[in-house]
C-alpha cells in the first residue's frame, strides 16, 4: 500500500486532498454524500469577525468549463463558527482548516485571536477574494501589504498560517516571496480569476456584482503554471487548486510542486468528487509502484 | 437512506408541449418515494462545458410507477440539451431538493405563472380541500387542461388571447375568487403582486422562489433571498433558496 500522507507546516494529512474554501460550506451539507474521514482536510468557507451579508443576487453564472461567482463572502461570523462549525468538524479524522476573511487588518486579527484556543489544525488567510470592496484582494495584490498582513497575523496565530494568493497579479512569485518574508507557514493558490459575463437579452451583467471570480476546469492550466512558479520560488509548502475535478488533474498539481490540493467547483458537478480523487490518486500510485506520494511532489522540474 | 440521492435515471418519455416547453417523465427509483410537491431535482448536463446542474421543479410524482415528471422551458444551453434527450437515455439527477409546500386544510387559491406552473400540478392533485386554480400565461397555454381534473381553472393571458387579459391577480379579481390561503410559483413580479394582494386580504401565502444555483444543497450560498429576520443558519438576513426554500411564507422574505 502506497503512503498517501503529506506534511504541511508540521501538520500531517492522511492524504493530500482538501476542499477549496467557499465550495464546501463547513462540510455539513456534503457529509450526506462523502465520508469526511476520507479527506485530508476540510478548508471552510471564509469567516469574518462578524456576520457578512454578501452580495446581491444573481451571484453566479456558468461559463464554458467553469463558472463565475460573486457571493461576496457571506458568512455567519466567527462566534457561530466556534459554536457550530468547528465542533462539527472535530468529529472527523480530517484536518480542520478555517479560512479567515476581513475588511481590515484589525478584522483578521480579531478572528485569528478567537481561533487561538480552538481545536483547529491550520488557518488559511484569504487576501485574494475578488468580490468584496474592502479587504480581500486589496491586500493580496501588493507585495508590501502581503508581507505586512502576514507578519501581523503571525503575531497572534497559534496554528500554522496559510496565505491564500490571488492569480490577479503581474508576478505571483513576488507576492509568494512577500508572504514568505512575512512569516507564512504555507501558501495556497490560486483563488479565482476575475471575470465578467453579459446577459445579452437583458443588457445587464450576468452577476449583480458586475465582476466575479472564474473557477472550474477552464482555469486549471493557469493554476498549474502558477503553482509550479511559486513552488520553485519559495521554500514553503504549496497547496494547489484551480479547476481540479479528477485524480489526474490533482496529480498534475502534485507533480508541479503542490504538497496538497483542493477540490472546489467540481463539488457542484459531482458531490463525490473529493473522495473519488482520493481513491484515484491511490490507484495511480499503486499502478505505478510508487510507495510514497511525496516521491511525485514536484517531480517535474 | 440518505435524504438526497444522486442517481442515474432514465428518460421514460419526452415531448414538446409548447413551442419551447418540454414535458419529460423520468424513471428514478427511490427519489420518487421521498419527493414532495414543491420540491425540485437537479439535472446534470452531459455537455463537456456545462458544469452546473439545472434545478428543475417536480411537476408530478408517480410513486406507483417510480416516475417523476418535469416540465421545463428551453432557456439556455442546459435545458436545450435536456430537450434533445430521447426515451431510454440515461441522465444523472439529484434530489429531492428543497422543502416543498406545506399543505393546509384551508380554502385555497393555487397560482402558477409561466414556467412556475408545473410544480402547481402535483400540489393541485394532492391538496384535497376546496380550491381554485389560477394560471397566468404570456400567450401560449400549456398544462392547463390537466389542471381541470383537480378544480376550477381560471386563466389569464398578457395578450388577452385566453381568459382574463392581464395577470393572475386580474383573473382573481375578475372572477371574484376568495380563499384563505394562496400557494404560488412564478416570476418575481408576480410573486410581489401576490404577496401584496395576500396581505391586503389578510391571507396566508406560500410562494416558491427561483434563483440561480450551484450546489443545490445549501453549501455554496449562491441562491440566497433576503429574509425579514436574521436567519438561524446564515446569521444574516439571507435564506438559502435551495435548502431553506424554495417555498417560503411570503412574509418571511423581502421581495
Amino acid at each position: 500500500m502506497s503512503s498517501m500522507k503529506v506534511n504541511i507546516a508540521g501538520v500531517e494529512l492522511n492524504n493530500p486532498v482538501m476542499t477549496a474554501s467557499g465550495t464546501f460550506g463547513s462540510g455539513m451539507e456534503y457529509a450526506d454524500f462523502v465520508d469526511l474521514n476520507k479527506l485530508g482536510g476540510v478548508i471552510t468557507k471564509g469567516v469574518a469577525n462578524v456576520p457578512w451579508q454578501g452580495n446581491p443576487t444573481p451571484r453566479i453564472a456558468e461559463t464554458y468549463g467553469g463558472m463565475i461567482n460573486a457571493v461576496g463572502l457571506q458568512n455567519p461570523g466567527i462566534d457561530t463558527f466556534i459554536e457550530r462549525d468547528i465542533p462539527f468538524l472535530q468529529k472527523y479524522d480530517c484536518k480542520t482548516v478555517i479560512n479567515v476573511c476581513g475588511r481590515s487588518t484589525k478584522d483578521y486579527i480579531e478572528v485569528v485571536e478567537k481561533l487561538a484556543d480552538q481545536p483547529i489544525d491550520m488557518m488559511e488567510i484569504n487576501i485574494s477574494c475578488p468580490n468584496v470592496k474592502e479587504g480581500g484582494i486589496a491586500f493580496g495584490q501588493n507585495p508590501k501589504a502581503v508581507e505586512e498582513i502576514t507578519r501581523e497575523i503571525k503575531k497572534y496565530a497559534k496554528q500554522p498560517v496559510i496565505m491564500k494568493l490571488s492569480p490577479n497579479v503581474t508576478d505571483i512569485t513576488e507576492i509568494a516571496r512577500a508572504a514568505e518574508c512575512g512569516g507564512a507557514d504555507a501558501l495556497s493558490l490560486i483563488n479565482t480569476i476575475t471575470g465578467m459575463r453579459i446577459n445579452i437579452n437583458r443588457r445587464t451583467f450576468a452577476v449583480a456584482n458586475k465582476t466575479g471570480g472564474l473557477s472550474g476546469p477552464a482555469i486549471m492550466p493557469v493554476a498549474i503554471r502558477m503553482v509550479y512558479q511559486v513552488a520553485n520560488a519559495v521554500k514553503l509548502p504549496v497547496i494547489g487548486m484551480g479547476g481540479i475535478s479528477t485524480a489526474s488533474d490533482a496529480i498534475e498539481f502534485l507533480m508541479a510542486g503542490a504538497t496538497a490540493i483542493c477540490v472546489g467547483t467540481a463539488n457542484f458537478n459531482n458531490p463525490y468528487a473529493t473522495v473519488e480523487i482520493v481513491d484515484g490518486i491511490k490507484d495511480f500510485l499503486e499502478k505505478n509502484n510508487i510507495d510514497d506520494i511525496n516521491d511525485i511532489i514536484g517531480c517535474v522540474k | 437512506m440518505a435524504d438526497i440521492d444522486r442517481v442515474t435515471a432514465t428518460v421514460d418519455n419526452i415531448s414538446f408541449i409548447g413551442s419551447d416547453v418540454v414535458d419529460m417523465w423520468i424513471n428514478c427509483g427511490d427519489i420518487v418515494d421521498k419527493a414532495k410537491c414543491g420540491q425540485f431535482i437537479n439535472i446534470f448536463c452531459k455537455g463537456e462545458g456545462s458544469l452546473l446542474p439545472r434545478p428543475i421543479s417536480i411537476c408530478r410524482i408517480d410513486k406507483e410507477n417510480k416516475k417523476l415528471r418535469v416540465v421545463f422551458r428551453v432557456v439556455g444551453k442546459g435545458t436545450k440539451e435536456f430537450s434533445e434527450y430521447k426515451a431510454g437515455d440515461c441522465i444523472t439527477i439529484m434530489g429531492p431538493l428543497g422543502n416543498g409546500f406545506t399543505l393546509k386544510d384551508k380554502k385555497a387559491i393555487i397560482i402558477g405563472g409561466g414556467i412556475g406552473i408545473p410544480p402547481m400540478l402535483e400540489l393541485s392533485k394532492q391538496l384535497q380541500c376546496e380550491k381554485s386554480i389560477v394560471l397566468g400565461y404570456r400567450d401560449e397555454l400549456f398544462l392547463n387542461t390537466e389542471f381541470e381534473a383537480f378544480g376550477n381553472v381560471y386563466i389569464s393571458t398578457e395578450d388577452g388571447s385566453c381568459g382574463t387579459k392581464g395577470n393572475v391577480i386580474d383573473a382573481i379579481k375578475a372572477n371574484n375568487i376568495e380563499a384563505d390561503i394562496i400557494y404560488a410559483c412564478g416570476p418575481l413580479p408576480m410573486l410581489k403582486g401576490i404577496k401584496a394582494y395576500a396581505n391586503e386580504k389578510g391571507m396566508e401565502a406560500q410562494i416558491s422562489m427561483e434563483e440561480r444555483m450551484a450546489c443545490g444543497i445549501g453549501a455554496c450560498l449562491a441562491c440566497v433571498c433576503k429574509s425579514k429576520d436574521v436567519d438561524e443558519h446564515t446569521k444574516v438576513n439571507n435564506k438559502r433558496v435551495c435548502k431553506d426554500g424554495p417555498v417560503f411564507d411570503a412574509n418571511e422574505i423581502e421581495l
